[in-house]
């Protein structure tokens, strides 16, 4: 999990970035309500701050190469979550959904106490699945506009090629809003627990002193 | 003998371990980052049938597009295709490199080289003999950009039978270029001969105007809007890839959908 976590980080960095050297050629996408245009993706000044513009060929090129690694990278994710058993960690249960609410609550400070939890919390569960899901569409979504003729079913499966498009680029923004609560949630969490997503394991303080002992007369007998 | 090690305290197999993996992590981040310096840095292709892209890129491009031709490209994958009427009044335009203006339909020809050098000069009518063949489907654009567009002319395949060139159409690629050679494409056979690609004279009913590529376009519906040729001047044929206006210019050689 550490390793996929670290790899995707990176990875899903390049695809975001090369991926709006190609929306740049065409970005006709924006918020309206009413008539009322709230935002536009993007601004000008976005884009010049990034250095986007005229990129659509080197774009291209860049995503159509880390897209096997992001490709790659969740299939084995999901591979070791299968046969390690961790997905049962992970899939939200029957329980999830009215738990993460309470979750949702406790960390807003509204509510005291948070529901008991295993690895991760209901929130946790249905976010982490959340995102696995939105990869794996990703991948759908954007096979469906690279290859839409020869994938014609996936492109069916979204809803057309100009429907596909909008998909991929809704669940990118789905991205950025996890990873910006992602890096909150981080913080908040202290620095034992990013720790561990490093090393792979938590200290927890809990009196290890038996187990050392036990050792000790071993050896003296 | 050697001493026994001295057994490591909890706290400091901790430490221990803490203090490898951060330091594995580092080293991992920082030839990631050296990697990806690498790549964003190295220089571009030795300019040839394509030119423009940095050397690896293009290598991953080539690859990853024989990966998927192998894998899905079949000549039975048809383009979607609709009513007339969902067909755009309004039909999109990019770019009039080497189609601008009017080129007056008597003053055109079709030079078509043929295997043994012969050059076969075909006129419009000629080409009108072959029963026509409509499409209404969705045009893609490299830039992002769809539209559902009615076009009419004749089949490629139907053109190679009738004017006799087979033998040609065996061959690996077809080359197109406008009568002033400011744009050209190349196209793979298989791609050519998929029963959907048009040289097309027709839009929307009527005969070509000039922004859109009149007199004879091409109309390639298993390929991005770059290689839809606009105002066809010559055609040749041969086993490695004709020049491509925009593979010189990093984009993908073959840019099937």
């Amino acid at each position: 999990m550490r390793w996929t976590h670290w790899v995707n980080f990176p990875v899903l960095t390049i695809m975001i970035w090369s991926g709006m050297l190609i929306y740049w050629a065409n970005d006709e996408y924006k918020i309206t309500i009413f008539g009322h245009t709230y935002v536009r993706f993007f601004p000008d000044w976005y884009y010049n701050l990034l250095h986007i513009p005229q990129r659509l060929a080197e774009g291209m090129a860049f995503h159509f190469l880390f897209m096997w690694f992001f490709t790659l990278n969740g299939f084995f994710y999901v591979l070791y979550s299968i046969i390690s058993g961790e997905w049962r960690y992970l899939l939200p249960n029957k329980h999830s959904f009215k738990e993460a609410w309470l979750v949702l609550l406790h960390d807003l400070h509204i509510r005291k106490t948070a529901p008991p939890q295993g690895k991760y919390n209901a929130a946790q569960r249905i976010a982490y699945t959340a995102i696995i899901v939105m990869g794996v569409g990703s991948v759908i979504t954007g096979l469906a506009i690279y290859k839409p003729v020869q994938f014609y079913y996936l492109t069916w499966l979204c809803g057309g090629y100009h429907l596909a498009r909008i998909w991929h680029f809704v669940l990118t923004i789905g991205y950025v809003l996890f990873f910006l609560v992602h890096i909150i949630q981080v913080i908040l969490a202290g620095w034992n627990n990013f720790r561990s997503v490093i090393s792979g394991f938590e200290v927890v303080n809990e009196q290890p002193q038996p187990a050392v002992e036990t050792t000790k007369e071993d050896e003296k007998a | 003998m050697k001493k026994p090690e001295k057994e490591l305290t909890v706290e400091q197999k901790i430490k221990r371990r803490n203090f490898i993996s951060f330091t594995v992590f580092g080293v991992l981040a920082a030839s990631a980052y050296e990697g990806w310096r690498w790549l964003y840095k190295s220089p571009d292709e030795t300019a040839g049938v394509t030119a423009g892209a940095h050397a690896p890129l293009r290598r991953a491009l080539n690859k990853t597009e024989i990966f998927f031709r192998r894998l899905t490209f079949s000549e039975n994958h048809l383009v979607k295709t609709y009513p007339k009427e969902m067909a755009a009044a309004n039909v999109r335009h990019n770019s009039d490199i080497g189609s601008a203006g009017v080129l007056p339909p008597e003053n055109w020809k079709l030079q078509v080289t043929k295997k043994n050098g012969e050059v076969m000069q075909i006129t419009l009518d000629q080409i009108k003999e072959i029963p026509k063949t409509d499409i209404v489907y969705d045009f893609k654009c490299v830039e992002g950009w769809d539209q559902i567009q009615h076009w009419a002319g004749v089949r490629f395949i139907d053109f190679v039978k009738h004017f006799g060139l087979d033998d040609e159409a065996k061959m690996d690629y077809v080359g197109l270029a406008t009568p002033d050679k400011k744009y050209y494409v190349g196209i793979d056979m298989p791609s050519a001969i998929h029963p959907q690609t048009i040289l097309a004279y027709e839009m929307n009913d009527k005969p070509l105007q000039g922004r859109h590529g009149q007199p004879l376009r091409l109309i390639i519906p298993v390929k991005y809007g770059i290689k839809n040729l606009k105002r066809i001047g010559t055609m040749t044929f041969s086993n490695t890839r004709p020049p491509d206006y925009w593979a010189e210019q990093g984009y993908d050689y073959y840019s099937g959908l």
